[in-house]
């Protein structure tokens, strides 16, 4: 569990990116915190593996505040992808660049192995094992990049813009696979943009901004309040645009879900049919 | 990273940010001659403080403070090494006036990063880049040399992202012995050089695409001209150089440790 306690954070440079954030996320939750630039995601999540230290207030993971552990220590527990696989790949194989964070928390060479043969097949990345990252295309040096973070099997993973760079058919793989691992009970928390990707993906939305969280609640309750959105320099989810301006009374207004507005809007017809 | 954050230009306005960046080289190169001519602690310590009015007067003394700061590692290594190599080359004795030779060597240290911090931190890389250009330097240099300029503080933050991706995985900077704590550093290194490598050939394209080199003759929005303040520096200036050769010359320095009764 993750507990943050009216946390203010300011860069050395001055620059006050949280002004008291206040936020639980539970055991198996998926959560997905969205907001302009600048509106303090990324300074947020950093502190959720000890990257960043409060200036004021307190962060726990697990009832052990940050502040009184080391990043090492907390990162077992605590994944983090980066938005730019670039920034951590380094190795010659894709095998060693998993075998990296393994070797640092210190697990058997036997493990080791059993590992990334896990990881390497989890995200269909098999046939690259003795490949350089260097080698790879954008898409692919992101999953390796998330491949050498689930290699440990953290309770709770980060993932900071997963979205950036890939596309359609990566998206949906990329949304199966977090479903899978929120089905076996890890909590995802995911720093994005994407209003569509989040929209189909439903989890709860933190909306952020300028260093404040503005709401939280369902998916399909912020991702279709246009007022909220609108501060915040999101668009509305393109389902939602539809049913906000096709002016039905009968229609509700808190549709995300392609399926859901399949249904509804089905039905509408054929009562009109009838008619 | 710290010691780059005292290079790092920011845009305020004071008399010292608008004088001539050609001037302030100068006069850069001019405590530089000063520093280098003097090897005891009363002329260098002078030189320091001689400085002070410049970084007041530019109002950056946060910036300046934490490049000095950034610098005490290297300053205490200068030290030692100093302290260590008259220590063995002179029959293993440690006496006053090596200590004291030691603390000129540093100092020493302390005014060039000192000047040097003063001109980056007052002189915005465009101004620098005319500067070079107004010098007949080849626009390719000066190209060059601005852009290396530019990207240190971009480097920087790059390299403090680096650093936090593979500190989420497990990586302890600060752990094992000696080889072990440079060893931990190839994770950080190969990144920020493959991505250095990646951002210059990117910004190569870029370049070319907006015709880079087309025209053999550039023209500039600003010309860069000197007015009565360099002229004042250019006195200053002057001031040293004369000050540094007479006492260089014609006055007997005394050292620190003559007044405390040490031979």
């Amino acid at each position: 569990m993750l507990t943050v306690e009216d946390v203010h954070f300011s860069y050395q440079s001055g620059v006050e990116a949280l002004k008291g954030v206040s936020l639980i996320v539970k055991n198996g939750e998926f959560v997905a915190i969205m907001g302009q630039n600048g509106a303090g995601k990324t300074t947020l999540v950093k502190h959720f593996n000890g990257l960043l230290k409060p200036t004021r207030g307190k962060v726990r993971v697990d009832d052990v505040e940050t502040t009184k552990t080391s990043v090492a220590s907390l990162a077992r527990n605590v994944g983090f992808v980066f938005q730019n696989p670039d920034h951590q790949l380094f190795s010659e194989t894709v095998e060693e660049e998993i075998a990296f964070a393994l070797k640092n928390f210190g697990y058997a060479p036997e493990v080791i192995e059993n590992r990334i043969t896990w990881a390497l097949n989890l995200l269909g990345l098999t046939q690259y094992r003795k490949t350089s990252p260097f080698m790879l295309s954008g898409g692919e040096r992101k999953r390796v990049a998330l491949a050498s973070v689930l290699a440990w099997d953290p309770k709770i993973l980060i993932l900071d813009e997963p979205t950036i760079g890939q596309d359609h058919q990566q998206k949906e793989n990329l949304r199966q696979f977090i479903m899978q691992m929120q089905s076996q009970g890890r909590t995802i928390v995911i720093v994005t943009h994407d209003v569509e990707f989040v929209a189909e993906c439903n989890p709860r939305v933190v909306l952020m901004r300028e260093g404040k969280i503005v709401a939280d609640g369902e998916g399909k309750d912020i991702l279709t309040d246009p007022a909220l959105l609108e501060v915040s320099s999101i668009v509305l989810p393109q389902i939602a645009q539809i049913f906000t301006q096709l002016q039905v009374p009968s229609l509700p207004k808190n549709v995300i879900d392609i399926y859901e507005a399949k249904t509804l809007l089905l039905r509408l017809l054929q009562r009109r049919q009838r008619l | 990273m710290s010691v780059f954050d005292g290079l790092k230009f920011r845009k305020v306005y004071s008399p010292i940010h608008n004088l001539d960046p050609r001037m302030k080289f100068v006069y850069v190169i001019a405590i530089f001659a000063a520093a280098i001519a003097f090897y005891s602690v009363i002329p260098l310590l002078a030189l320091f403080i001689f400085q002070i009015p410049f970084v007041l007067l530019a109002r950056v003394q946060k910036q300046w403070l934490r490049s000095l700061r950034g610098a005490t590692f290297l300053a205490a290594f200068i030290f030692l090494v100093n302290l260590a190599g008259n220590f063995f080359t002179q029959n293993y004795t440690l006496t006053v006036a090596n200590v004291e030779t030691a603390a000129a060597m540093t100092l020493r240290f302390v005014v060039l990063v000192e000047s040097f911090s003063v001109f980056f931190l007052t002189t915005s890389p465009d101004h620098l880049g005319l500067a070079l250009e107004q010098s007949r330097v080849p626009y390719e240099f000066s190209f060059a040399f601005t852009t290396a300029v530019r990207f240190v503080p971009v480097l920087a933050e790059e390299a403090q992202t680096i650093m936090d991706a593979q500190k989420a995985r497990g990586l302890e900077l600060e752990k094992g012995n000696f080889m072990k704590r440079i060893r931990n550093y190839i994770p950080i290194l190969i990144p920020l050089i493959v991505s250095a490598i990646r951002r210059s050939l990117e910004l190569a394209e870029a370049m070319e695409s907006r015709a880079w080199g087309a025209t053999k003759k550039r023209t500039n929005l600003y010309a860069l001209k000197l007015h009565k303040g360099d002229f004042a520096l250019l006195g200053i200036i002057i001031g040293i150089l004369i000050l540094t050769v007479y006492v260089y010359f014609y006055v007997p320095i005394p050292t620190v440790r003559s007044f405390f009764g040490y031979p």
